[in-house]
């Protein structure tokens, strides 16, 4: 699914900014087209794309730092091993199985930490990362030996926070991205595992650009004069209209004020920092400034398989509001954030608590809801800005099914 | 599918031929030049398409049209007489047809018919094959009248049916010129005869009919057989060759339009099956076969030694559909791929022929006796679709021991991981979606619904359910009784009171027939009117379905492709005599009675499709269809 990703976008961009400067080896990669899992399936040494000729050329020396950090951590390099059948498979693990597992002094979730750090990396994709290096520092001699080290990584990062939707989803879609090459069976192993870094590295790499692809892709959508009402702080959001902003459209934004979190209080502040006009509302205003709103923006903490999305709590009325006045719900969210769940309704998922504040004393006798996020079905959201491209959301499913299937 | 898409090429030119020419000339017509000469004279009168297609309902036929078919091809004059008429022959004895079909002297003629059948000993076709009677009863139900007679004679009407195929007998291949003229004769004897005599001549047609019928004719094709008439049936022998061959090439598309005489009768001629179509059909659903129910059985019976292609295991199979013991449509799909399993274990091919053509010649033969007893669910068409796929890619080397062990091998690979397995996995799926206190609410029986409330009950899980019924089948009883059996509290109500019942209610999971390419479920009838009121009520409607069900045709309503049940099921109440108020109306010509058996949920109803795939949305049915096509074809 990823290989068709719309990053063209992006790499026109580039090649706007880049016409005079000589391309440097990282422009050339982003300037390349991505290359098609099909193509890469038969050779890697002759069908690489110029990304990897480069690397290549710097002997394994690669341009991104996490790439650089993850070396570093990986110490030992996988020298040829004669295990080389991945058609003996299983027989091989059971022979020399223990190899990988004994002296593994590599922890995933340091890993994602560190990664999880840096300011502007989702959640998801510090996963990603971490995961990637897994693969990298993995002493395992046979693939399935590598795909089970890495399926006990995957799941001890998704037990660190089993409530977040893009965590979990973001691991199962890597494990699957990843391990999902039919290239594996004819290959030896060290190729097969050098495919599989290859693999991770571009997953990574695609949910790095995601953002930016999203951002590019909504732009169109964005018309001047036009008022947005957005709900809660999204990053991705945020990315949106920055660069709307920064493309000289002219719109508004009305910025729900995002009880208890004042997430809306800190996109308004963003957004003021760009000279956006914006103006808060407090949540229970939606409809009546819904008649102004041209559209709605919201992010999404998760994807489900219906087409639906998961988000903070409110996002659900808000959607029905605009479905009522006929106003499009836009929503922007990356393509690792798309989970295989399906909730039916609200309670049809594990709740995310969270304690509210209301500034005064609560009876003990009165119940407080505290669930910090709702869900939207899909009949209440116009299109899905992912960065596979712009879909409607009964795309979503196909796309997973044609992931998991 | 594998059959579907074989008959459709077999089929495609003959529509076309419907449509411009009135009908598709027989093969040897070359023999014969005069008849030769005029078709494409008939073929080019532009109104005569239309005329064959109002035929089936247009009754208004005016006695001065009914030339019988052949008359053309003995001189030249008339037949270029009636080229220049707007309409062919051809056309006017489809629409002869439809007169006895309106009539109601029909009725007076059938309930004898199950008469006499009834007293054939009624379990086994051993016994009854044995019995002297036997070979009579089947003749006397099969009896044909020369199609002149009908015509004329208001108390000949009776054999709608039958009739048909002695139309058309003359338009099939392997009449020769000899043949035909003899045909004709007898057929303008019988003309001059039923005006005669009007009322007389059935019995000695049937009487005729019987002597022809006597001698040992072959099994496939005995309809068209018997009804060319009396004196022909002699000199007739000669050109019945092989018609075992011909079944197989063209067996009846699964969705043959019944309103289209033409082929309805092509189809009849093949037919093993005699079913006797009912008399009143509801307009709409004109293009689906309705039958009466319970007169083929005895009758099939009788010619269970007579069959000689027809294995056993499928043709046991094949009365069990007709006689409705086994429905579901995991059910019928299981049972008919054991009985090819059974049929390929003893299957060994004829000299001078591959195993490939001739296998998937033998189950295409099978496929269309099983269509005859009941018309197909999506289910088998796909399974049959599959072990065609299956046989085409045998590898020539395998010898034909080996070529059988792996068909047997991938038959019983289909039931365990398409069908059991597929289930299994549903019911993971869906019990993570039952939650303690829930009401759930179910229509029919369906079998993975069903193993789904025994699942969750046994993880223990609180909830209630609310199992709906409908008349006349009332399958959710005995759904019914085996949760009751098994401890979990029931409601049990009719479909009457779904709305009052619906607001209690918190998940609907119903069972489908087939999901097709637009969402669209395609399920027992009743499955809609459910699904509508949850939605309205925003209770969310889930509903299982093994992928090897899917389909990729489109369906917008429930008409186009349907199938009718037993009128008298809706139209009599079971032990009740004193309320049975339409006892007499059965027949009344301003009566009609429909029993639909599916119905077409559109997708909006449906909150989630359940499957072995996983939870999809119902707009993702088509993404899994070409998944799983995909696997196929891999596999």
């Amino acid at each position: 699914m990823w290989w068709r990703s719309p990053s063209f976008i992006l790499d026109r961009q580039q090649q706007q900014q880049n016409d005079s400067v000589p391309p440097n080896p990282e422009s050339l990669f982003l300037s390349s087209p991505p290359p098609s899992m099909a193509d890469s399936v038969q050779n890697p040494k002759s069908n690489i794309s110029a990304y990897y000729q480069t690397r290549a050329a710097h002997h394994a020396v690669v341009t991104s730092d996490w790439l650089a950090q993850a070396e570093a951590a990986v110490g030992r390099h996988p020298d040829d091993d004669e295990s080389s059948g991945i058609d003996g498979r299983a027989a091989a693990t059971g022979e020399d199985g223990g190899g990988g597992g004994g002296g593994k002094a590599f922890g995933v979730i340091d890993e994602f930490n560190s990664w999880r750090k840096q300011p502007d990396l989702a959640e998801a994709v510090a996963a990603i990362f971490a995961l990637a290096a897994v693969i990298r520092a993995s002493q395992a001699t046979t693939m399935m030996e590598l795909e089970i080290e890495l399926k006990k990584a995957s799941d001890s990062l998704k037990s660190w926070d089993t409530t977040s939707i893009s965590l979990t989803a973001g691991c199962d879609l890597f494990m699957r991205y990843v391990t999902r090459t039919s290239a594996l069976e004819y290959e030896d192993f060290n190729s097969a595992k050098s495919r599989l870094i290859e693999r991770a590295e571009k997953f990574g790499e695609i949910s790095c650009k995601a953002r930016r692809i999203i951002a590019m892709l909504s732009q169109d959508f964005i018309f001047d004069g036009c008022t947005i009402l957005v709900h809660g702080f999204s990053r991705v959001v945020l990315e949106l209209l920055k660069t709307a902003a920064q493309n000289k459209k002219l719109f508004r934004v009305f910025c729900t004020e995002g009880r208890p979190d004042r997430t809306g209080l800190r996109l308004s502040n963003e957004l003021a920092k760009l000279d956006v006009p914006v103006k808060l509302l407090i949540d229970s205003a939606v409809a009546y400034t819904m008649d102004e709103v041209d559209m709605v923006f919201v992010g999404a903490d998760g994807v489900v398989e219906s087409g639906g999305i998961i988000n903070m709590m409110g996002t659900y009325q808000i959607a029905l509001v605009a479905h009522s006045m006929n106003k499009p719900v836009y929503v922007a969210a990356e393509s690792y954030k798309f989970a295989r769940l399906y909730p039916l309704d609200q309670k049809d998922m594990g709740p995310a608590l969270r304690s509210i504040d209301f500034g005064v004393p609560i009876p003990s006798k009165v119940e407080v809801e505290t669930s910090a996020r709702d869900y939207t079905p899909p009949q209440y959201l116009t299109l899905l800005f992912t960065d596979l491209g712009v879909l409607t959301p009964s795309v979503v499913s196909d796309e997973l099914i044609q992931l998991y299937l | 599918m594998d059959s579907r898409r074989s008959a459709r090429t077999v089929s495609d030119p003959k529509v076309r031929q419907v449509g411009f020419f009135t009908q598709p000339p027989p093969p040897d017509r070359s023999i014969s030049d005069p008849p030769r000469l005029h078709d494409p004279i008939q073929s080019s009168s532009p109104s005569s398409p239309p005329v064959n297609d109002n035929s089936p309902s247009g009754n208004s036929l005016s006695p001065v049209m009914i030339p019988p078919p052949r008359h053309h091809s003995d001189t030249l004059l008339r037949a270029a007489l009636q080229a220049t008429s707007p309409t062919t022959s051809f056309s006017y004895s489809a629409r002869t047809v439809t007169v006895p079909q309106e009539n109601d002297d029909v009725s007076s003629f059938s309930p004898g018919r199950r008469i006499v059948s009834g007293k054939s000993p009624s379990s086994f076709p051993g016994v009854k094959a044995s019995s002297v009677p036997a070979s009579e009863l089947t003749t006397v139900s099969v009896v044909n009248l020369p199609p002149g007679i009908s015509e004329k004679s208001g108390g000949a009407a009776v054999e709608v049916q039958n009739d048909r195929p002695a139309r058309s007998k003359p338009l099939k291949e392997k009449t020769s010129k000899a043949e035909r003229r003899a045909l004709q004769e007898a057929q303008r004897a019988a003309k001059a005869a039923a005006k005669a005599e009007g009322s007389k001549a059935p019995a000695a047609a049937s009487k005729v009919g019987t002597s022809a019928n006597t001698k040992p004719s072959k099994a496939a094709k005995p309809p068209s057989q018997k009804n060319d008439g009396s004196q022909v049936a002699a000199e007739k022998k000669g050109g019945d060759r092989a018609p075992e061959k011909d079944r197989k090439k063209d067996a009846p598309h699964p969705r043959m339009q019944y309103d289209d005489t033409s082929r309805v009768e092509k189809a009849k001629k093949r037919a093993v099956v005699k079913q006797t179509e009912a008399r009143n059909r509801v307009e709409l659903f004109r293009h689906l076969p309705q039958y009466e129910h319970g007169t083929q059985l005895p009758d099939l019976e009788t010619k269970f030694f007579e069959l000689n292609p027809m294995h056993p295991a499928v043709y046991k199979v094949g009365l069990q559909y007709l006689s409705g013991d086994i429905c579901g449509g995991n059910a019928r799909c299981i049972a008919m791929l054991e009985a090819f399993k059974e049929a390929i274990k003893d299957y060994s091919t004829p000299p001078e022929k591959t195993l490939i053509r001739d296998l998937t010649a033998r189950i295409s033969s099978y496929v269309s006796f099983l269509i005859e007893c009941r018309p197909l669910s999506i289910s088998m068409g796909n399974a049959i679709k599959f072990l065609k796929s299956r046989i085409a890619k045998l590898p020539l080397s395998l010898s034909e021991s080996e070529a059988k062990a792996s068909l047997m091998l991938d038959i019983d690979r289909f039931i365990n991981e398409k069908i059991i397995l597929a289930d299994k996995v549903i019911v993971k799926h869906a019990v993570t979606k039952i939650r303690d206190g829930d009401v759930l609410l179910t229509y029919g029986a369906s079998s993975a619904v069903e193993m789904i409330l025994l699942h969750a009950h046994e993880l223990g899980k609180q909830f209630r359910v609310v199992v709906v019924d409908s008349r006349p089948k009332l399958e959710g009883q005995l759904l019914l009784r085996r949760l009751v059996r098994k401890g979990l509290s029931c409601t049990y109500t009719h479909v009457n009171a779904v709305s009052c019942i619906m607001h209690e209610v918190t998940r609907v999971f119903l069972g489908a027939s087939s999901v097709l390419s637009n969402g669209t479920v395609y399920s027992r009838v009743g499955t809609a009117c459910v699904a509508m009121v949850a939605h309205a009520l925003h209770v969310p409607v889930l509903v299982c379905c093994e992928a090897y069900k899917f389909h990729e045709r489109v369906q917008l309503d429930s008409i186009c492709s349907n199938e009718l049940g037993n009128p008298d099921a809706i139209s009599k109440v079971r032990g009740r005599e004193e309320i049975n108020y339409l006892d007499g109306l059965v027949n009344c010509e301003n009566l009609q009675l429909l029993n639909l058996i599916y119905d077409a949920t559109p997708s909006d109803y449906v909150s989630m499709v359940i499957t072995d795939y996983g939870m999809v949305p119902p707009t993702s049915v088509p993404v899994i269809v070409r998944e799983y096509r995909r696997e196929h074809l891999w596999s």
